[in-house]
């Protein structure tokens, strides 16, 4: 047992430290903190659907800030207007976002990637002008207020045991949510793709043709990844309703797409801790520039503002650029081929040239 | 009946503009396969500069040509330094990097300019001119035959000079072109150079009609990919058609059917629509896969 323990790969430990570190992070700092990691949270649940779609199925998505103003708008709508329980409407925002997403891939599917990236493109710059149209059902522009959900007896009682008798407010509430979802759908996302739809979906991504010759429903499994991916940034969309406790056109912002896109590519596609890594890179990028700047008191005033504005775009757009050239794997693929290259090092040379062709998800 | 007449007329005006960016994809993807998503973005740097220019004290009629110029030069070093690196790769990555550029650009613009919308001059006044009893603006005129004159140019560039036939060589058969002696790379190059110009040209024409800032051109670039979708992304004469096409369906369903807040709607249901109808477009010749 303790020889098993002691062989462990280090990637287990790094779950368990993981593991550790996400629950009790509620505990340990504050209820305004806690909400802007239940955030990261969420970012992160978007870019595990996106993951699943661009990294192992080699389409792309431009409109998944817009599939998360979907997720949003039925979650808020069916509690505001129709008085639902708020956890009911989480999966019913995941699966309308879903079947949007999965009329939307049918025709753009057949098609070339490039199709389905224009589609989803405009689709992200229109939809803020079409939830502006039934403003009985959403508000218009002044959006959709929610009230914040108070956490259950069973949640509080146990937070209120574990940290010493502190009451767990709604956003550590939420943030345990956003985990158990998060969980749950990285199980869902890392089984399907180590089964047979992930192998027919790799198979789709880096050879059609071939993929098509060996009875592969090249289409149908094209469909259903971005019907997945959708139903991905339906929930993370929802969650981020309710973590915001306010949804309006402004807050889905093309933007946002993007900054989805960049997490994805960051932590590196068909990765699967890359999604954590680029949520958490998305999310404290603007935040963490813009306090910096604005903390440098001998930056004049009107530079500092137009720098906290643009900072964020010009970085995204050239980090986009220089990871597809220099690291197509993104973080985890410069970690991995770090580890690998010091492993070989410490190890000399007798195990160099196994054979063994190096994963790469970019070549097709 | 004026009325309609008059939406028609500036609706031929809009899509001039529509065309000329659409154009532009065009260009880059018969070039290299590839849907340029930056293409809005570098228009309105371009038309930024040109902003600047004429603030400067420039007239209006050397800055244009010097805004076309500089605009053709940084689509030949976007080319040179931002997409030769990944020029074999994949189309996905492709893809990433002209976002990435936008983007880039876009923050750029904010960093450089500023986000204040500011008003932008026109050579051509706002007066009308009654025509069949329709009031015409001369701005819609002077577009329209801006927009006439481009296309025209390109046309004769790309069919009836050698430059243009090594362009087109370079796009269709890289290997051949090159054995024949074709510098291939340059020729794409020249082609980012081409678009960026024309683009940049729909920049500054739909510039005073809106007003400059940085995301200025995110919407007009939609309009430009359901031009280039409907005429066939690969047809610069469906490029023009598809433009048109856009311009007064667009019109003409923001004045009639569902007011102008949903003009963009229209455009996507346009895209949609193609993809699931005719997805070659109008003049795009079916797609055959060699295995």
């Amino acid at each position: 047992m303790l020889a098993r323990v002691r062989r462990a790969p280090p990637r287990y430990w790094l779950v368990l430290v993981a593991a550790v570190l996400l629950i009790g992070l509620p505990t340990v700092v504050t209820s305004f903190q806690s909400s802007q990691w239940n955030l990261v949270l969420i970012f992160t649940i978007a870019i595990m659907g996106l993951n699943v779609l661009v990294g192992y199925s080699g389409q792309i998505s431009l409109g998944h800030g817009a599939f998360m103003a979907l997720g949003a708008y039925t979650t808020a709508i069916l509690i505001a207007r129709y008085h639902v329980n708020y956890l009911v409407t989480i999966p019913i925002a995941g699966l309308v976002t879903g079947a949007i997403g999965f009329l939307l891939g049918i025709p753009a599917l057949r098609l070339s990637a490039l199709y389905l990236a224009l589609a989803t493109f405009a689709l992200a710059v229109v939809t803020p002008s079409l939830i502006k149209r039934p403003e009985q059902l959403t508000g218009g522009v002044q959006g959709i207020g929610l009230v914040p959900q108070e956490p259950p007896q069973f949640a509080a009682a146990a937070f209120s045991t574990v940290t010493g008798g502190t009451q767990m407010t709604s956003e550590q509430w939420l943030y345990y949510l956003s985990l158990a979802i998060a969980v749950l759908l990285f199980w869902v996302a890392w089984n399907m793709i180590r089964h047979r739809p992930g192998r027919a979906m790799r198979a789709v991504r880096d050879g059609e043709v071939a993929a098509a010759a060996f009875g592969i429903n090249v289409a149908g499994y094209k469909t259903l990844a971005f019907g997945m991916s959708a139903f991905y940034a339906g929930v993370a969309g929802s969650l981020y309703g309710l973590a915001t406790t306010y949804v309006s056109p402004d807050t889905f912002p093309v933007a946002l797409s993007f900054q989805l896109l960049v997490g994805a590519v960051l932590g590196g596609l068909a990765s699967t801790v890359g999604p954590l890594l680029g949520g958490m890179f998305v999310y404290w990028l603007p935040i963490v520039s813009s306090q910096t700047i604005s903390d440098q008191s001998w930056i004049p005033e009107q530079i500092s503002s137009v720098f906290v504005k643009a900072g964020p775009a010009v970085t995204y757009g050239a980090l986009l650029i220089l990871i597809m050239i220099f690291a197509p794997n993104g973080v985890v693929g410069l970690i991995t081929s770090g580890y690998g290259a010091l492993r070989k090092r410490l190890r000399g040379a007798g195990e160099r040239g196994t054979g063994q062709m190096p994963p790469d998800p970019q070549t097709g | 009946m004026q009325e309609f007449l008059q939406q028609v007329v500036s609706g031929i005006a809009s899509g001039g503009i529509f065309a000329s960016l659409a154009l532009a994809l065009v260009l880059i993807y018969n070039a290299m396969g590839l849907v340029n998503f930056a293409q809005g973005e570098m228009a309105m740097f371009a038309t930024f500069v040109a902003y600047a220019l004429i603030e400067n004290g420039m007239s209006y009629w050397i800055a244009l040509p010097l805004a076309l110029v500089l605009a053709f030069a940084g689509g030949v070093l976007i080319q040179r330094v931002v997409i030769r690196p990944v020029e074999r790769a994949p189309v996905l990555t492709l893809v990433i990097v002209t976002l990435g550029l936008a983007t880039l650009i876009n923050g750029l613009a904010g960093f450089v300019f500023g986000y204040i919308p500011r008003s932008f001059p026109s050579p051509f006044s706002v007066q009308t001119v009654s025509v069949l009893g329709a009031l015409i603006s001369f701005r819609d005129l002077g577009v329209i035959a801006v927009s006439a004159l481009v296309l025209v140019l390109i046309y004769l560039l790309l069919q009836r000079t050698t430059l243009g036939l090594a362009m087109r060589a370079a796009a269709h058969n890289p290997d051949a072109s090159r054995l024949l002696g074709v510098r291939v790379s340059w020729m794409l190059a020249l082609g980012w150079g081409l678009a960026s110009a024309v683009g940049a040209l729909s920049g500054i024409m739909v510039a005073p009609i809106l007003l400059l800032e940085p995301n200025m051109m995110q919407t007009i670039i939609i309009y430009a990919f359901a031009a280039a979708v409907l005429g066939g992304i690969e047809s610069p004469l469906g490029a023009v058609v598809g433009g048109l096409i856009v311009g007064i369906t667009v019109n003409l369903a923001g004045a009639y059917l569902v007011g102008g807040d949903l003009q963009l709607a229209v455009a996507f249901l346009i895209i949609v629509a193609v993809l699931v109808i005719k997805p070659n477009g109008l003049f795009g010749r079916p797609s055959v896969r060699r295995v």
